[in-house]
C-alpha cells in the first residue's frame, strides 16, 4: 500500500533533516523523500500542509500493565494510546507480573503488541531473578527474546557487591543497563521532595541526595565495569551535573527525564493534588531548570513520558497512600512544544530528543525516517489547541492532571509500517 | 517562599461568601476569621460558667467521629463539645491495618454518606487525608479534622490560641517558643500557621536538627539548637510530646538526652520572662519534655488548654454546619432560579 | 408615619406598664432585657420600676444567638455576650423588654432561652415599637407605638447613650 504525504515540514534530526518536502511510503517503508517522492502515484494522500512530519516518537520508559496488572490497562490500550501521542517505539520496565525475567514473557508482550497492531515494544528485562536484587537473570537469554537491556527498576540489591556483578555480566553480554539511581534508605517513607512544600504539607520527603548518592555509586561501578548504561529518569540539577562530568571523561552513558519534571515542580502537590504524585518525586525550580538545559545541551538525550496509568481507585486515597504515576503519552508532545515556545531549545532538538536520541540510547534501530527506513511516522499541528477530555483521552488510565485542560500541539496522524493506525 | 505564595486551596475550606464550611488547617484562613472562631469559643465558654450548658444549635444533626487512629481525649472533647451543641452523636474508631488502606477509608465513608450524617471529625494517620474527604469523598457534609497524619490539627492550634489570648491579650506583641519534635508534628504546624496569621512577630522553634523539617524558617519562623538561647526572654513556651511511636531510629540518642538538652525545667524556664506560660497539647510524658514541678507549677496553663478545648470545637462545628448548610441551601436556590 | 421620640415613648411604656401590673396584681416582677437595644431600654425601665418600688431585684440581659431559627442561613454572631439571669426565673413573673417587635422569631427565641432558666409564672412583653408584622402568633402586651412600614423599610435603635430611632429605606437590590 503506498502513501503521499504532502506539503509538510519534515524533520528527521536523525539524518539533520528539516525541510518542506513530500515524502512517499511503500510496503511500509519510507521509499523516496523529495522530488522523488512527488513524482510518485501513490494510493492514498495525506494533505500534510501546516504539519510537521518526524519519525514516531521512541519512549524509553513507558509503563505496560499487561501481564499482570490489566486493570490498569491493556498491551492493546495502551499502545493505542502510545499512537494517540505519536509513539511508535516504546521501551517497556519489567513491571509487569510475571516479570520479564523470561524470555517467554518478552516475547508474549511484543506478540501482544504486534497482534494489536499500533507501536512496537521494546522490553527492558529485569537484571536480577524476580528483580529480587539477589540473584543474576539471564541476561543472553532475554537478548534473544527482544529484550533491548536490563534493569531492577528501583527495587534493592542484597549488597553492592551483586549490583557490581550484574554490571560486569551484562558488559560481557553487550546489554544496556538501565538504572535508576536510587538509596531506599535515604528515600525511606518519602513521596515528594523534600523542601517547603513537603514541610507546610507534613508529607514525607525524598532529599536529593537519596538519587545523586546512588547515582555516584552507580557511575564509578559503570566506570569500573566498562558497561554501556542508561541512566532513566533523573530528577535533580546535581544529577545531571553529574552526568556531564562522567560524559566528559568518556564515559559510555546516557541519560533521559520524564516529561513531567521539566515542565512541573513540588508545587503542583500543594493542595494534596495526588495526580503529580511521582516517583522519582518533582523537585525545585531550581532543578527544574537544570534539567532543562541538560535537554537542550543534550547531556540529556532523551525525554520519556514515564507513561503509567492507572485504575481510578489507586489515586482515591490519602496523597501518600496514592499509588505513584502520571497517565502522559498523551501529553508528550504538547508539554514538550511548551518548552519550544518558551524557549528553551528548537522544534529540531526537541524532536532529536523524542526520536533519535533515545533510539540511540537505547541502541535500537528507530527514530529515522531515511529512504529504506520503516515508516513508523508521526505527523502533527504544532499550533493546534485541543480539550484533553474522556474522549480524546485513549489510555485506559485517566490519571492525568492534565485532563479537562487546553493543551496545544496535537498529533494528527500516526503511522506504521506505512499503515494508519491513529487519526485525530 | 512564606506564606504569600500559598496558593488560594482555602477555598475547599470556604463558602462561596467566605464563611467556614469545613475545617482542615489553620493554612489559607484569613485573620479575621480566626478571631471569630476565638470569640465565639469565647462565649460559649461564658456560656459554660452558668447553669445552661447546652444550646440546641446542632439540634436534629448527626456529627460521626472517625478515628482511624486511637484517641480518647480528643474524642471525648469532640463528643461533648458536639453533645452540647445539642447534636446526635456517633463513634466509629476504626483501626488502620498496614495493609487496607484507601479502599477501605472511601467504602467507609461513603456507606456513612449513605446515612445521612451531617458532619464527619476525622483523625487519621495520613497527611492530606482530611483533604481527601473533603475533597473527592463527601463534600456536601462539613469535615473536622481532628488530626491528619503530621499536616495539621487545626482545633489544638485555636484552643491554644485561645489560651494564650485569653492570658497573654495581643498577639501582636508576643515571643513564642515551641519546642520537641518538629518534624512529625501536626500540632506544631498548625500553631505556626496560627501564631503567623495572627500577627506573632517572633516565632521559634527549639530541636535538634534531626527533629526540624527541612526549609522549616521559610515558615517565617527563627530556628535555635538551644533551649537558653531559644527561650530567652520569650512570653509563652509551648512543648511538643516527644512522639516516640511516630520516631524512626536515629532521631535522637536517647530520652536521657534529649530531656537535658531539651527538657523544660524550672532552671530552663528562667530563661524565659517571669511571667511566661508554659503550655503542652498533651498528652506530657512527665520527665521527658517537662519536669512535674513545671508541669504543675504556677506557669503552667495546661489544664486551661483542656477546657478551652470544647468553647473551641463548639464553636469551629456550629460555624462549619452553619456555613456547609448555608452553601447547600444557595446552591438550591440557584437550582431553583434556573428552572 | 412619624415616629416619637425614644423619650416620649419610654414615658408612654412607664405608664402603661405600671397600670398592667397593677391590674394583672403581678407583684415584684423580674425585669430581663434582650440584647442589644433591649438592654439599653430595660436599664432605664428597671431603674424606675426600682424606684417606684415594683421591682427589687436586679436587671437580667440574654443574647438569642445561640436559639435563632436562621443560624444555619445567617451563621453565628461571633460577639455574643452572654446571657446574665442573676435570678431564677422559676415561678417568677417575668417582664421581657425588646426593642422592635417585627417578625416575633427573636422573641420566641427569648422565651426559649427564659425556659431554660426556669419555668416562669408568666411572661409580660415590653416593646418599643410594634411593627405590625408578625409572622408568628405573638403580640406585644405594652408597646410605645404602633408603627406600619414599607416593605423595604427597616427601623434601627442606636445607643447606649442618646438614644434614637432612625428609619432605613434599603436599596432595592438589597435582600
Amino acid at each position: 500500500m503506498s502513501l503521499l504525504i504532502t506539503g509538510g515540514r519534515i524533520i528527521d534530526p536523525a539524518n539533520q533533516v528539516d525541510t518542506f518536502a513530500d515524502i512517499y511510503l511503500s510496503g511500509g517503508k519510507v521509499a523516496a523523500i523529495g522530488d522523488q517522492a512527488s513524482a510518485f502515484q501513490a494510493r492514498q494522500t495525506i494533505d500534510a500542509t501546516g504539519l510537521v512530519i518526524c519519525p514516531g516518537f521512541v519512549d524509553l520508559y513507558f509503563y505496560i500493565p499487561e501481564p499482570g496488572y490489566e486493570q490498569k490497562g491493556t498491551v492493546e490500550s495502551e499502545t493505542k494510546a502510545a499512537a494517540a501521542g505519536g509513539v511508535t517505539s516504546l521501551c517497556c520496565p519489567p513491571a509487569t507480573s510475571p516479570i520479564i525475567d523470561s524470555p517467554s514473557i518478552a516475547t508474549s508482550i511484543q506478540k501482544l503488541a504486534s497482534q494489536s497492531g499500533y507501536g512496537r515494544i521494546w522490553p527492558i528485562g529485569a537484571m536480577t531473578m524476580g528483580l529480587k536484587g539477589a540473584q543474576l537473570s539471564e541476561m543472553a537469554t532475554l537478548k534473544k527474546a527482544g529484550c533491548i537491556g536490563v534493569t531492577n527498576m528501583r527495587y534493592p540489591f542484597d549488597n553492592t557487591r551483586v549490583l557490581l556483578r550484574c554490571l560486569e555480566y551484562a558488559a560481557s553480554q553487550d546489554m544496556t543497563a538501565f538504572l535508576q539511581s536510587i538509596d531506599l534508605f535515604l528515600e525511606q517513607d518519602g513521596c515528594v521532595h523534600n523542601g517547603p512544600f513537603s514541610t507546610r504539607l507534613g508529607l514525607p520527603g525524598i532529599p536529593e541526595t537519596a538519587e545523586t548518592v546512588a547515582l555516584a555509586r552507580d557511575l564509578l561501578l559503570v566506570e569500573q565495569t566498562g558497561v554501556r548504561a542508561h541512566f532513566s529518569q533523573l530528577s535533580t540539577a546535581k544529577s545531571v551535573d553529574m552526568i556531564a562530568d562522567a560524559q566528559a571523561k568518556g564515559l559510555n552513558i546516557t541519560a533521559d527525564v520524564c516529561i513531567h519534571h521539566l515542565l512541573s515542580t513540588d508545587e503542583c502537590i500543594e493542595d494534596f493534588n495526588c495526580l503529580y504524585h511521582i516517583q522519582p518525586p518533582l523537585r525545585d525550580k531550581a532543578d527544574r531548570q537544570r534539567l532543562r538545559e541538560g535537554v537542550s545541551d543534550g547531556v540529556l538525550i532523551a525525554i520519556s513520558s514515564q507513561h503509567q496509568p492507572h485504575e481510578t481507585a489507586a489515586k482515591m486515597a490519602p496523597f501518600a497512600e496514592t499509588a505513584p504515576g502520571i497517565s502522559g503519552v498523551e501529553t508528550l508532545l504538547p508539554l514538550a512544544l511548551e518548552l519550544v515556545d518558551n524557549g528553551m531549545f528548537d522544534l529540531s532538538t526537541m524532536i532529536a530528543r523524542l526520536t533519535c536520541g533515545p533510539a540511540g540510547a537505547a541502541n535500537i534501530n528507530a527514530g529515522n525516517i531515511g529512504v529504506g527506513q520503516r515508516a513508523d511516522i508521526c505527523i502533527f499541528d504544532p499550533k493546534e489547541r485541543w480539550l484533553l477530555s474522556g474522549e480524546t483521552l485513549h489510555s485506559k488510565g485517566k490519571n492525568t492532571p492534565h485532563l479537562n485542560t487546553m493543551l496545544k500541539g496535537r498529533v494528527r496522524y500516526t503511522l506504521v509500517k506505512g499503515r494508519r493506525v491513529f487519526q485525530s | 517562599m512564606g506564606l504569600a505564595a500559598i496558593k488560594d486551596s482555602s477555598n475547599i475550606q470556604l463558602t462561596d461568601n467566605g464563611q467556614l464550611r469545613h475545617f482542615l488547617s489553620i493554612e489559607g484562613l484569613p485573620k479575621a476569621l480566626l478571631t471569630e472562631i476565638l470569640d465565639t469559643a469565647d462565649s460559649f465558654i461564658s456560656m459554660e460558667q452558668q447553669s445552661v450548658k447546652k444550646v440546641p444549635l446542632l439540634r436534629g444533626k448527626t456529627v460521626v467521629n472517625l478515628f482511624f487512629e486511637p484517641s480518647t481525649r480528643t474524642r471525648i472533647t469532640f463528643e461533648l463539645a458536639a453533645k452540647r451543641l445539642s447534636a446526635d452523636v456517633l463513634n466509629l474508631n476504626i483501626s488502620t491495618s498496614a495493609t487496607s488502606k484507601g479502599e477501605t477509608l472511601l467504602d467507609t465513608l461513603k456507606n456513612l454518606e449513605a446515612m445521612a450524617s451531617d458532619m464527619f471529625v476525622v483523625r487519621h494517620s495520613q497527611s492530606g487525608a482530611a483533604h481527601f474527604i473533603a475533597e473527592k469523598v463527601t463534600p456536601n457534609i462539613a469535615i473536622i479534622n481532628a488530626g491528619d497524619g503530621r499536616h495539621a490539627h487545626p482545633t489544638q492550634a485555636m484552643l491554644d490560641m485561645l489560651t494564650v489570648r485569653r492570658h497573654k491579650g495581643d498577639f501582636k506583641q508576643l515571643s513564642v517558643a515551641i519546642v520537641g519534635d518538629i518534624l512529625h508534628s501536626r500540632v506544631a504546624r498548625s500553631l505556626i500557621q496560627a501564631f503567623t496569621t495572627l500577627g506573632v512577630p517572633d516565632l521559634r522553634v527549639i530541636a535538634p536538627n534531626t527533629l526540624l523539617p527541612v526549609n522549616v524558617d521559610a515558615l517565617g519562623l527563627r530556628v535555635f539548637n538551644r533551649m537558653a538561647d531559644g527561650l530567652k526572654d520569650v512570653d509563652v513556651v509551648i512543648m511538643l510530646r516527644l512522639q516516640y511511636e511516630r520516631m524512626q531510629t536515629a532521631l535522637l540518642p536517647s530520652q536521657h538526652e534529649f530531656y537535658q538538652l531539651y527538657g523544660l525545667t524550672r532552671d530552663k524556664l528562667k530563661y524565659a520572662k517571669p511571667d511566661a506560660i508554659v503550655m503542652h497539647p498533651g498528652p506530657i510524658n512527665r520527665g521527658v519534655e517537662i519536669s512535674s514541678d513545671v508541669a504543675d507549677g504556677k506557669q503552667s496553663v495546661i489544664l486551661d488548654q483542656v477546657s478551652n478545648g470544647i468553647a473551641v470545637r463548639m464553636a469551629v462545628m456550629s460555624m462549619a454546619m452553619s456555613g456547609q448548610m448555608t452553601q447547600q441551601s444557595d446552591a438550591l436556590k440557584r437550582l431553583g432560579d434556573e428552572q | 408615619m412619624a415616629i416619637k421620640e425614644v423619650n416620649a415613648l419610654q414615658e408612654i411604656i412607664l405608664k402603661k406598664l405600671t397600670a398592667y401590673l397593677q391590674t394583672k396584681s403581678i407583684d415584684s416582677p423580674i425585669v430581663i432585657g434582650i440584647h442589644t437595644g433591649g438592654v439599653w431600654l430595660a436599664k432605664k425601665l428597671h431603674a424606675q420600676l426600682s424606684q417606684k418600688g415594683i421591682v427589687n431585684e436586679p436587671l437580667g440581659t440574654l443574647d438569642i444567638s445561640f436559639y435563632r431559627d436562621d443560624f444555619t442561613r445567617a451563621g453565628l454572631n461571633p460577639k455574643v455576650k452572654p446571657s446574665d439571669f442573676p435570678v431564677s426565673t422559676e415561678d417568677r413573673h417575668v417582664v421581657l423588654v425588646d426593642d422592635v417587635l417585627m417578625s416575633g422569631r427573636t422573641i420566641r427565641a427569648a422565651m426559649n432561652v427564659v425556659f431554660e432558666y426556669g419555668r416562669p409564672a408568666s411572661i409580660t412583653l415590653v416593646t418599643l415599637l410594634d411593627l405590625n408584622a408578625a409572622e408568628l402568633p405573638i403580640k406585644a402586651d405594652i408597646t410605645g407605638q404602633q408603627l406600619s412600614l414599607n416593605r423595604n423599610q427597616r427601623v434601627k435603635l442606636t445607643g447606649p447613650d442618646n438614644l434614637k430611632l432612625t428609619i432605613k429605606t434599603l436599596s432595592t437590590q438589597a435582600n
